[in-house]
């Protein structure tokens, strides 16, 4: 945003108010970022682990705290809650102050919401490796954390919605997304973590929860992920968005059709063939939205495609929006029955949750990363070829993942629907499954090396400093 | 109003999550609200399941009576209660689904379709079908294999079938011995086997067909 804007906005504002350090806490912002890594370490020792299971090379003893079964859980709560959750409070303590040119409500609250978030994703850890899970995927959270964690969504919401209702007027499309996304992961949260576990069972039980799990990715991750893109996308190429109409079917269109897929989840299952047809069709509803979306950023991108090559940030963003078109494209046809009688229950879901959440939504927070950690440590990066190294490892990583994992799952379907015995599929799942060791190490190097630049970087800091 | 705060909050989101909740929620709670929730007390009150439970203190008679005593229905319900429990917290469910689909040849491997009375039971909160299956469903498992196998196999997975991914659950047995089921280990089992004890083709062990009878294709 210029410094012209800046004045039209704000006129009630005197200049040294609304200086960036008034604005954004920066400690706060790293700190986020920090956690966020240091959980997604965590998520992919644990990924591996159950990885190495499946080779049946497991290298660690016996143990139940030790148990694959336990830490597959722990990988997808510590991406969704320690990863993703962590990075989006640190992306929104600089974006949501700068673009409203106001302050969080208060600062000593977001110290309390850092210090309390990650009490909760310690705690689910913690209660996830004790054996208190729950039964619905990424609602493991043991029940005793579910009251805490909602606590936490309240205030994240409140804190976060101090500066925007002291804006004026119509808002810019960043803020759509993070508003609604307020009020949806806290009802989302609300509904997964207790409907389905206390008030109903069975088959409406399991409607429930495929809601959750859909929404918590397109309620939750999704908006405030295209919010964080619409606001860093712009700043980085120096111009607005293509089409402002695009960005009001984009979002209108999420909006509407996102919460409407849930079931789609469980095809084929007791639920009810309409209902089964409802969220197919608005599953695929949700595609064409996507599709516009795409549209307008790569309208955005038209003119300044060579910021691809030369701007890191730029070129994980845009990497990312490819792949979330392929996940999106992908989604629209394994969501028909014709595909789901193939590969449902295989590793191609697999391959599916993969693509999207380390495909799309890491890849802009590695991107996100690269932009802001310079600017939080006043210092250009330590190693451009790091950087590099970062971008390839994850790409190359997360592509033989996803081919290898979508190709186990037609084979896997095969295997089941020709009658053979078990054995066969496990026997046959081999070989892909041991590509995919490879496969993750690879994203795991990645972020090593991204680790290290960041410390060299940081000692650099120091050092001038 | 599309882009206002008020429309954004109370239209996209609360409106449009109301309208997704009362679509795809409330519609299948309304469609089974007839559908009486069986207790775990009721699905103790089954045949097969008290023959595997008394079959467990028979076989087990020291580790049975140290852990739950004589093998009443309150003591099979307590099981199956932990039982579940244990199932959720190790996170059995993400490898084994418990829906027979009506595709995919699956109601030859494993017996009949999934429908919604079997699933509308305490035990099902939340249902269980998953999401992935790297080994096979275990909704019609119950009885298909002796409390002897299952206790060995959750012992040591791959020393009955080799080549499994599975991983060892020696913590659900005391002084790291395949014959001797602690409190979970039993409640596990109770809970196994109880999986499609509900319905009328449910196998005994004794009358179990080798693997390779099971898996022959009827058309042939």
């Amino acid at each position: 945003m210029s410094a012209a804007a800046q004045a039209d906005n704000t006129p009630s504002f005197g200049d040294a108010e609304l200086t960036h350090d008034h604005l954004v806490e920066e400690r706060l912002v790293a700190w986020y970022l920090l956690a966020g890594l240091a959980y997604l370490f965590i998520s992919m020792a644990g990924g591996l682990l159950m990885a190495l299971q499946l080779v049946q090379w497991n290298p660690l003893p016996i143990n139940e705290y030790l148990s694959p079964g336990r830490w597959r859980m722990v990988h997808t709560n510590a991406i969704a809650y320690g990863f993703l959750a962590n990075c989006f409070l640190g992306a929104l303590h600089w974006a949501i102050p700068r673009l409203t040119l106001k302050p969080v409500l208060n600062r000593a609250l977001s110290y309390f919401i850092f210090i309390a978030w990650q009490v909760v994703v310690v705690s689910t850890a913690v209660g996830i490796l004790m054996g208190q899970a729950q039964g619905v995927e990424w609602a493991e959270t043991p029940v005793w954390i579910d009251p805490l964690a909602l606590a936490g969504l309240a205030l994240v919401a409140i804190n976060f919605m101090a500066p925007i209702v002291q804006t004026k007027g119509p808002q810019y499309v960043t803020l759509w997304y993070f508003m609604a996304a307020f009020v949806w992961t806290f009802l989302t949260y609300a509904m997964g973590n207790f409907v389905p576990e206390y008030f109903v069972s069975g088959t409406s039980a399991g409607a429930i929860g495929g809601l959750f799990i859909h929404d918590l990715v397109g309620l939750f991750v999704t908006p405030l992920a295209w919010g964080l893109m619409y606001y860093f996308v712009p700043i980085l190429l120096k111009k607005p968005i293509w089409s402002h109409g695009l960005s009001l079917v984009g979002f209108w269109g999420l909006a509407f059709f996102y919460p409407l897929n849930g079931i789609h989840h469980f095809l084929f299952t007791p639920i009810p063939d309409f209902l089964e047809y409802g969220a197919i069709v608005a599953t695929i509803a949700v595609e064409f939205v996507v599709t516009t979306v795409i549209i307008n950023f790569f309208g955005t991108l038209w003119g300044s495609g060579r910021a691809v090559v030369t701007n890191l940030p730029i070129r994980w963003f845009y990497t990312g929006m490819v792949l979330y078109f392929i996940t999106c494209a992908q989604c629209a046809m394994q969501v028909t029955h014709t595909f789901q009688k193939l590969i449902h229950y295989t590793d191609w879901v697999v391959g599916h949750a993969h693509l999207v959440m380390f495909g799309v939504f890491s890849m802009w927070f590695f991107g996100m990363m690269t932009y802001l950690f310079p600017r939080l440590m006043r210092q250009s990066w330590y190693s451009r070829a790091l950087c590099e190294w970062h971008y390839w490892l994850s790409l190359a990583g997360i592509t033989v993942m996803f081919i290898d994992l979508t190709l186990a799952g037609i084979f896997q379907g095969f295997y089941w629907a020709s009658l053979q015995p078990w054995e066969v599929s496990v026997d046959g799942s081999q070989p892909f499954w041991i590509v995919r060791v490879f496969a993750g190490l690879a994203i795991m190097g990645g972020q090593m090396v991204f680790v290290y630049n960041l410390w060299k970087t940081w000692r650099l800091s120091k050092q001038v400093a | 109003m599309f882009e206002s705060k008020s429309g954004i909050l109370l239209i996209a989101g609360l409106g449009f999550f109301l309208f997704s909740v009362l679509s795809n929620a409330l519609v299948p709670v309304l469609l089974y609200k007839n559908l009486p929730e069986k207790t775990v007390e009721e699905l103790a009150d089954n045949q097969n399941l008290i023959y595997q439970f008394e079959d467990l203190s028979q076989r087990y008679p020291e580790q049975f009576e140290k852990y739950y005593g004589e093998p009443d229905q309150k003591n099979l319900a307590a099981a199956l209660r932990l039982g579940r429990d244990l199932y959720v917290g190790e996170g059995c469910w993400h490898c084994h689904s418990q829906n027979v689909r009506p595709v995919s040849n699956e109601s030859t491997r494993w017996g009949k379709v999934a429908s919604s009375d079997e699933y509308q039971n305490e035990l099902n909160r939340p249902v269980m079908w998953g999401t992935r299956r790297v080994g096979p469903d275990l909704s019609r498992e119950g009885g298909r294999r002796g409390n002897d196998w299952q206790a060995v196999h959750l012992f040591n997975p791959q020393s009955l079938s080799p080549g499994s991914p599975m991983p060892k659950y020696e913590w659900f047995f005391d002084d790291k011995n395949p014959s001797m089921p602690n409190k979970r280990g039993i409640a596990v089992i109770t809970y196994i086997q109880w999986l499609g004890s509900w319905l009328e083709e449910y196998p005994y062990y004794e009358d179990y067909k080798p693997l390779e009878d099971q898996m022959l294709n009827p058309l042939e």
